[in-house]
């Protein structure tokens, strides 16, 4: 199995790692028996994602998907964001292994998460309750 | 920068007295051993001796030597093999729960055909009780069929006690010893084993060819049929090169296994103690008092296998993890789980595996750059002593 340049470009030196103390929205999705976590932290101002970090327990995959996701919701409205698919992330990578594709979905699941989070602090409801809120295709599948 | 194989379990490099002794059988000896002339005649005499080598480090006759394409034919071998000639007097096989895929999916596959097939339970260093394959044995028990030693925690089964106990329960006993031939002795009468299956490139021998051993008076069912090569048992012109080549790395492996197997377990105690000595929240896994003299496995807990074999690898240090990031399938090695190991920490494996080759100044080096490894991974993981996470909220792999 080989990973691209991208791949281990951002598995090297990742950016964004670590908490955000003033975060206004985290999600963690994946669990330690699945051996992949990931815990996503966006702070949001004015519906903009202006800081992003994350935490990740996981391959090379996951944890250079956690890098370069954070890289692509950082400074995009919500609306946004809330577009990014696995499939975009795993294209900015330069492609992943098919059997690394799912490393790709956690990455998509745990900005969900993160923004569901930031709409329950601060309307009370989840992401699913928002008014004309667009939902991406959940997209698994390989290149 | 110089780079450090420690996966040795996975492949050895062919020696250099192997690949010499091999290569007139590509320029020189390339007959056919069935032909009745000199070219045939020369090949021919190159694998009689690589048989009698091969004999000679099994302590067997040569006559119970059958050469096949690897370790993995000959588990198929000796397993479908009995499986097709026992069939009438019974269908019930026993194994151990930290087989090679080679065993076990071949049981998976003889159970979806019908075949009972008694998984016997490991401790917690992966060692098998004899008294449980005892205890197994029915009365249409056919094969019983352990590892000697296991590939991922290095555990040396007691497998000279498990022959005695199906010798006198009269069922065949089978022993992958993939890991172990050229390493540790594996004389067949000391092992009171019927049949034993080896691999070449475990051996500092070639890809490609492997061998089994079937004590005579033990029929199975060949598998491959047509010329009648292998005495009936493996019909296919032979691989002549591969087989001087494995017959070689045999006669090497005797010359050299005492001395070596001191000096890697040395190195393997050091590696083992060393790094959980530097690493917090670490712990060696298999047993440490029966274990292969060249493997040398820990658990990191919080980070994952993979994560850490990347880092290792840009280190220049080549090594192996049972983690499910690295196992294609995205499951953790059974044979950690069968120990009792908690899947989550399962994910940290790591497996160092010495040879020839290793030296000191190697183990210094891995002793000085995984804890730093480590550091810097657990630093990017959210999941750390004491951390709570939804186990319900899993998600398809
Ligand atoms: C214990 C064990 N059995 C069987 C095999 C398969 O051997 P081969 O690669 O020669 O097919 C291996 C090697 O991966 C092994 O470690
Ligand atoms: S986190 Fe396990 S395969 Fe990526």
């Amino acid at each position: 199995m080989k990973y691209s340049e991208k791949v281990m470009e951002h598995f090297a030196s990742p950016h964004n790692v670590g908490e955000l103390p003033d975060a206004n929205g985290v999600g963690t999705v994946g669990n330690p028996v699945c051996g992949d976590i990931m815990k996503m932290y966006i702070k949001v101002e004015d519906g903009v994602i202006v800081d992003a970090k994350f935490q990740t327990f996981g391959c090379g995959a996951a944890i250079a998907t956690s890098s370069i996701s954070t890289d692509m919701i950082k400074g995009k409205p919500i609306q946004e964001a809330l577009q990014l698919t696995n499939k975009a992330v795993a294209e900015a990578l330069g492609g992943l292994p098919a059997v690394k594709m799912h490393c790709s979905v956690l990455a998509e699941e745990a900005v969900r998460s993160a923004i569901d989070d930031y709409y329950k602090r601060t309307t009370g409801k989840g992401l699913a309750e928002q008014p004309h809120m667009v939902t991406c295709e959940f997209t698994v599948g390989n290149e | 920068m110089k780079r450090i194989y420690l996966d040795h379990a996975a492949t050895t490099p062919v020696a250099p007295e192997v690949l010499e002794a091999m290569l007139p059988y590509y320029t020189e000896f390339w007959g056919n051993p069935s032909s009745i002339h000199s070219f045939g005649r020369q090949a021919s005499e190159g694998m009689d001796e690589a048989r009698e080598q091969l004999a000679k480090l099994l302590h067997a006759s040569p006559k119970e030597i059958y050469f096949t394409s690897g370790g993995t034919e000959a588990d198929n071998l000796a397993i479908w093999g009995t499986a097709l000639a026992k069939e009438s007097k019974g269908k019930h096989i026993i194994t151990s729960a930290i087989e090679h895929h080679a065993v076990s999916h071949t049981l998976e596959a003889l159970a979806k055909r019908g075949w009972a097939v008694t998984t016997l339970p490991v401790d917690g260093t992966g060692l098998v009780d004899p008294e449980a394959v005892r205890a197994a044995i029915r009365p249409d028990t056919v094969l019983v069929t352990i590892m000697h030693a296991n590939n991922e925690v290095g555990t040396v089964e007691p497998i000279a006690e498990i022959g005695a106990v199906c010798r006198a329960a009269k069922v065949w006993f089978h022993t992958d010893a993939v890991q172990t031939v050229g390493h540790i002795p594996t004389r067949v009468d000391d092992l009171n084993v019927d049949m034993l299956s080896l691999s070449g490139h475990k051996l500092y021998g070639p890809k490609g060819i492997g061998a089994l051993f079937i004590r005579r008076g033990v029929r199975i069912t060949p598998l491959l049929y047509g010329g009648g090569h292998e005495r009936g048992m493996r019909s296919g012109t032979e691989n002549v090169p591969g087989m001087v080549g494995l017959g070689r790395a045999a006669e090497l492996a005797m010359a050299e296994m005492a001395g070596e197997a001191t000096r890697q377990a040395a190195l393997r105690d050091r590696l083992m103690d060393g790094l959980v000595e530097r690493i917090p929240d670490s712990f060696t896994t298999g047993d440490r008092e029966h274990r292969l003299p060249n493997n040398a496995s820990i658990i990191v807990k919080y980070i994952e296998g993979e994560a850490q074999l990347l880092r290792l690898d840009a280190a220049g240090i080549a090594a192996s993890s049972g983690s499910a990031c690295t196992s294609g399938s995205l499951d953790p090695s059974h044979v950690l789980l069968a120990m009792g190991i908690p899947i989550e920490f399962a994910h940290g494996s790591l497996r160092f595996s010495l040879g020839r080759g290793t030296t000191d100044a190697e183990i210094d080096h891995v002793l000085d750059t995984l804890p730093g490894i480590v550091e810097i991974l657990r630093a990017m993981s959210p999941f750390r002593p004491g951390a709570v996470f939804d186990m319900t909220k899993g998600h398809e792999h």
